[in-house]
């Protein structure tokens, strides 16, 4: 379902969580980077930090600078000026990708579970531009969508203790990269040499909201 | 120089936090209780948001040269050369001084704070130790026996007259801790919203710098779909399927998938912190009147902080672009 107008809901004294929808779409997804982009040039002196999602933007605000409803007021102003703000024009990264094998330990589950060969799911996994929804979780991961329905599969019963970084995973529809070493539930296809977080890099993520990434198989 | 003889457990390098990088899966990370990291800094004269260590349990450290130092927090025993000295007062630590400070419980945060402050490089903006992240602070990991931490040159030039000034302990934990319902409370029955604000919560034993899970009632949802991932805040009271809440502390992801049922007002997050596994406590929701003395308290110290510190919170030169 989509808001209109987007619902503004408190998250404490300090935060503020504008909500767009309660489903994925490409659209809404635009209107959340381009308010959070929005806000960020404009140097807002309450705000600490922007944490844009699939179809909402969580706004965190010093409380000592602003009441929720002064932010609120705020934020409407520069929703109703949104149309101004054309998205940008998205960049395009290459994944080079190493599929199947040591690499990618569930491939052939992949094929499987959806009743086609490896090679196919490799195919169907590479086809695909995909949309960076969002970066979150940890970080620099990159939420990816969406994958072909023939290679869609559910995530792990029982995650794994140690994911090793560049591990390229999909859960449901969603396709992702491990940018560190860590404890993960989605099925790994591949494996990528490509470094996607460098702390000493600002920004510190190669992938971005709004970018348009393909997988190139190796 | 501090050397470090005993580090203790997770012992880390905090400051006010690595704001304006959540939209790139940077969580805030800083000090668990802020208001001790700020009032250890002025009690040494430093800007108030710098770097100290944070201590979660018995450390032992050796200074190699003179050094003003306050240390803030939960209860410790703080010793110099084996004799006690009080917290929240400004100290004088000659060279070769053994400084030995011990929590008194556990599960409580403890700050030690060094006129010069602690001279580690700011990643991202901040030279808070991220431990999941491996970045930030001394070389993104806690400290081990041997380190030699580098510190500030001083900016005053008699450490000893500046020594024995003391401040009221800011922070006692208080066993009601202060709400604002949402951002999802309409995920929940309404018994939910009763018990979060009537029953008493225990803090588990599972509770670091991530998250804090409590155990209490079980606190029903009244819609079974499953919540489309959002940046959560500081704060943030989770509720996973089981209903037993956590509560967001310093490190916490950026994003999450589990209902909000409300989150803690900014002014009673250092109580929280300082709450002990076992402890109980009850949630009660903050009036409008309350939120706007919160702003006045926030406001005024922000007021005291110096404009030259880009970790300073209001400052949005380290939000970076997209």
């Amino acid at each position: 379902m989509i808001h209109t107008p987007p619902r503004l809901l408190p998250a404490g004294d300090h935060a503020l969580l504008i909500e767009f929808a309660d489903e994925i779409d490409d659209a809404i997804n635009d209107r959340v980077h381009a308010l959070a982009h929005t806000l960020r040039s404009q140097y807002h002196p309450a705000i600490r930090d922007l944490a844009p999602a699939y179809s909402s933007l969580l706004v965190c605000y010093d409380p000592g600078c602003a009441l929720f409803t002064e932010m609120c007021a705020l934020v409407q102003g520069v929703i109703e000026s949104l149309e101004t703000y054309p998205p940008p024009q998205p960049r395009c990264i290459e994944i080079p990708t190493r599929y199947g094998g040591e690499f990618g330990p569930d491939l052939v589950f992949v094929a499987q579970h959806n009743g086609i060969t490896p090679d196919e799911a490799l195919r169907l996994h590479t086809s695909v531009v995909y949309r960076v929804y969002f970066v979150g979780f940890a970080p620099g991961f990159a939420y990816l969508g969406s994958v072909p329905e023939q290679i869609a599969v559910p995530r792990l019963e029982t995650p794994r203790t140690h994911v090793p970084a560049g591990s390229v995973g999909i859960a449901g529809r969603q396709t992702g990269v491990y940018p560190m070493d860590s404890p993960g539930g989605w099925r790994i296809i591949g494996r990528t040499a490509l470094t996607l977080f460098d702390a000493n890099c600002d920004p510190p993520t190669r992938l971005r909201a709004g970018d348009r990434v393909q997988f190139v198989a190796l | 120089m501090l050397i470090v003889l005993d580090p203790g457990m997770l012992t880390t390098i905090q400051d006010a936090g690595r704001w304006g990088y959540q939209a790139y899966g940077v969580p805030v990370s800083g000090a668990m209780d802020l208001p001790a990291l700020r009032a250890a800094n002025q009690l040494v004269h430093n800007p108030p948001d710098e770097a100290a260590l944070e201590i979660h349990s018995p450390v032992i450290l050796q200074t190699n040269t003179p050094h003003l130092i306050a240390v803030t927090g939960a209860h410790a025993r703080l010793e110099i050369n084996g004799r006690a000295l009080p917290l929240w007062m400004s100290v004088f630590a000659r060279a070769g001084a053994t400084i030995e400070i011990a929590p008194k419980r556990a599960g409580g945060w403890v700050y030690l704070a060094i006129h010069g402050g602690i001279d580690v490089p700011r990643i991202l903006g901040s030279r808070s130790t991220f431990l999941r992240g491996k970045f930030g602070g001394l070389e993104g990991r806690a400290l081990a026996i041997g380190d030699q931490i580098s510190v500030g040159a001083p900016t005053i030039g008699d450490l000893v007259a500046a020594a024995g000034h003391g401040v009221e302990r800011h922070v006692q934990p208080q066993s009601e801790i202060r709400i604002v319902l949402g951002p999802h409370d309409d995920w929940f029955t309404p018994e939910a919203i009763t018990a979060l604000t009537q029953a008493e919560f225990i803090l588990a034993e599972t509770a670091d710098r991530m998250g804090y899970r409590l155990r209490g009632t079980g606190l029903m949802r009244s819609r079974t779909q499953e919540l489309l991932s959002c940046g959560v805040p500081l704060g943030a009271i989770q509720v996973p399927p089981d209903g037993q809440p956590i509560i967001l502390m310093a490190d916490h992801q950026t994003t999450g998938g589990y209902p909000i049922i409300a989150t803690v007002i900014a002014e009673d997050m250092a109580s929280v912190a300082e709450t002990a596994p076992g402890d109980r406590f009850k949630f009660r929701v903050a009036t409008a009147t309350e939120q706007s003395i919160s702003r006045l308290r926030n406001r005024q110290s922000a007021h005291k902080r110096p404009q030259c510190d880009l970790t300073i919170p209001c400052s949005n030169g380290n939000i970076s672009p997209l």
